[in-house]
């Protein structure tokens, strides 16, 4: 009963977008904060703390201090929190305690058009984050100008891959205590594991291998090529996987919300 | 014309039938109720007239076109004022209407004045600027019922909408509604309270277990299935009880409480006031609430 019918998505989508944008307005100077607050106490505790421990990073034939090493790995991270809560957290209220979908649902939009919505939303949500942390990385030399520009579209994308498996997992959760599951086995090892506080080149072989599977890893990557100017992999093998990512987890998330709300 | 048509409709999900060949119609203009016990599929019904809950089997006509295929047309024509407060509590209460009307495909520009006149329609104006979450009860679902209206629907379906309100707001809320009809807009309501239902509905079901159990007028209902008149009598002796049975009178015998079923100010009526209300007797018109709880039963439900 409950198909994915993408014959019902239409540009409609742009009013439910727009008002997330409102609601977001609303609490503008708190959503503006973090952004700007997060990497600063990142490269501060790292540059501080680490510095000692670390003399440097050997990364694409470049000689990097660590701090610059991590933070454009700070940048896709942020991205995948930001798109990765909206799209939980944020759309689980929203579905399940405010019932806002089953009041749209009364209106001309359909189910498909509000999950898109959600995940555009959040995608939207990373790239204004990326845009904001840019402003304090840019000056501080941690990322280049203007190639480093790049990562606002980039966190785009990685937020429609952040907030296409949230979705996912949005359709499945029985109760809102369940986050804490992927959070736990999915977000955590991949935020450890993607390359981002240490190279990939330094891990053993297999361990590599299952660090191609973590979307955060293409991230990454992509974000250093933008910040940094040289990379270790291959940037259209990186784009098709977020590509793919995105497309598999869209597919599914709107499945299993269909699955969840339509009886 | 018939704004809505259905035929047969029938919604299951897994193995609960929870609507079972429901057919009806609603004329253009009409107020139509729909009634039942929880879990009589009222609120089913309502979802598959808005094309959310599907249609397992049978036919569903809106404004003569069909539920299935062109569910956003309808949509357009259709308001729904849900039984759950589904209203947008990090927005303004302009900001809830505005924002609803954009989703109806209207320019921003004329959202405003479509908000303002429901603002004035529905005595908000000066709440415009609070938040939803500082609004009473009676209040938000004045709101709701406004963020129906946004779009000027030639359907207005209102789930129980004076549900959890306290008198006053019930009122004010009716008081709208009469207006409303009085435009001869057409609406379907569901709703517990009978007394509601019988002031406001020209033509009513009543629904149990998915399926249609009554279906009629008010008053028709009233006639058909309790009485006019009703007398109700605490602790009935056993010669009461002989007196009803001899003469076939329609009753329901409580132990503790009859209610008989009479014609006002008839013979049968004169004569057990006079030799049976000895202690606690009571004379009444009859209502819906005799005809739901005489077709539903009186036991709990669940």
């Amino acid at each position: 009963m409950s198909r994915v019918n993408l014959n019902t998505l239409s540009l409609r989508f742009r009013h439910v977008w727009f008002r997330n944008l409102i609601t977001y307005r609303r609490i503008w100077r708190i959503n503006f904060l973090v952004p700007l607050l997060e990497p600063a106490f990142y490269i501060v505790a790292f540059g501080l703390g680490f510095s000692g421990l670390i003399a440097g990073v050997s990364y694409a034939g470049m000689e990097l201090e660590y701090t610059q090493f991590i933070a454009p790995a700070l940048v896709a991270t942020a991205c995948m929190w930001n798109s990765f809560f909206e799209t939980t957290y944020t759309s689980f209220v929203r579905m399940y305690y405010q019932k806002t979908y089953d009041g749209i649902l009364a209106t001309p939009l359909s189910l498909e058009e509000i999950i898109i919505a959600e995940i555009v939303w959040a995608a939207t949500k990373a790239a204004a984050a990326v845009a904001l942390m840019l402003t304090v990385l840019i000056p501080l030399n941690f990322v280049n100008f203007p190639g480093g520009l790049m990562c606002i579209p980039l966190a785009f994308l990685g937020g429609l891959a952040f907030g296409a498996i949230g979705m996912t997992f949005t359709g499945l959760i029985p109760s809102i205590d369940m986050f804490n599951l992927p959070i736990f086995l999915f977000i955590t090892p991949m935020f450890l594991f993607s390359g981002t506080f240490f190279p990939l080149s330094g891990i053993p072989d297999w361990a590599q291998l299952i660090t191609l599977f973590f979307p955060l890893y293409h991230l990454v990557e992509l974000t250093r090529f933008f910040s940094l100017g040289a990379m270790e992999s291959n940037m259209i093998f990186n784009l098709t996987y977020l590509v793919f990512f995105t497309i598999v987890f869209g597919y599914l998330a709107l499945l299993t919300m269909k699955r969840r709300l339509i009886r | 014309m018939q704004v809505i048509q259905t035929r047969q409709i029938v919604n299951q999900f897994g193995k609960f039938t929870a609507v079972d060949g429901v057919s009806f119609q609603v004329e253009r203009g009409e107020f139509f109720g729909l009634l039942g016990p929880n879990g009589a599929g009222k609120t089913s019904v309502i979802r598959m007239i808005y094309g959310f809950s599907p249609i397992t089997s049978g036919e569903m006509k809106v404004f003569g076109m069909d539920i299935r295929t062109d569910w956003r047309k309808i949509r357009l024509r259709l308001g729904v004022c849900q039984q759950d407060n589904t209203l947008d509590p990090d927005l303004t209460v302009e900001q809830n209407l505005q924002l609803f009307a954009r989703y109806f495909e209207i320019k921003r520009k004329s959202a405003r004045e479509h908000a303002e006149a429901q603002l004035e329609f529905f005595a908000l104006t000066n709440k415009r600027n609070a938040k939803v979450v500082e609004l009473s009860g009676g209040l938000a679902r004045r709101l709701q019922l406004a963020r129906a209206l946004i779009a000027e629907p030639d359907l207005l379906i209102l789930d129980e909408p004076t549900t959890g309100l306290d008198p006053q707001s019930r009122y004010q809320v009716w008081d709208r509604l009469f207006e409303l009809k009085k435009r001869g807009l057409t609406m379907l309501l569901t709703t517990h309270y009978m007394n509601e239902a019988e002031s406001l509905c020209d033509r009513l079901l009543i629904m149990d277990h998915g399926k249609i159990i009554a279906e009629g007028r008010p008053r028709h209902l009233i006639a058909e299935h309790a009485a006019e008149s009703v007398i109700e009598i605490d602790g009935p002796d056993d010669e009461l009880r002989d007196y009803i049975r001899e003469r076939a009178i329609r009753n329901d015998d409580l132990g503790e409480r009859m209610i008989i079923y009479t014609e006002a100010n008839g013979e049968l009526e004169h004569d057990i006031r006079k030799r049976f209300c000895v202690e606690a007797c009571l004379f009444r018109a009859g209502n819906l609430e005799d005809v739901f709880l005489r077709l539903t039963g009186r036991e709990l439900r669940e």
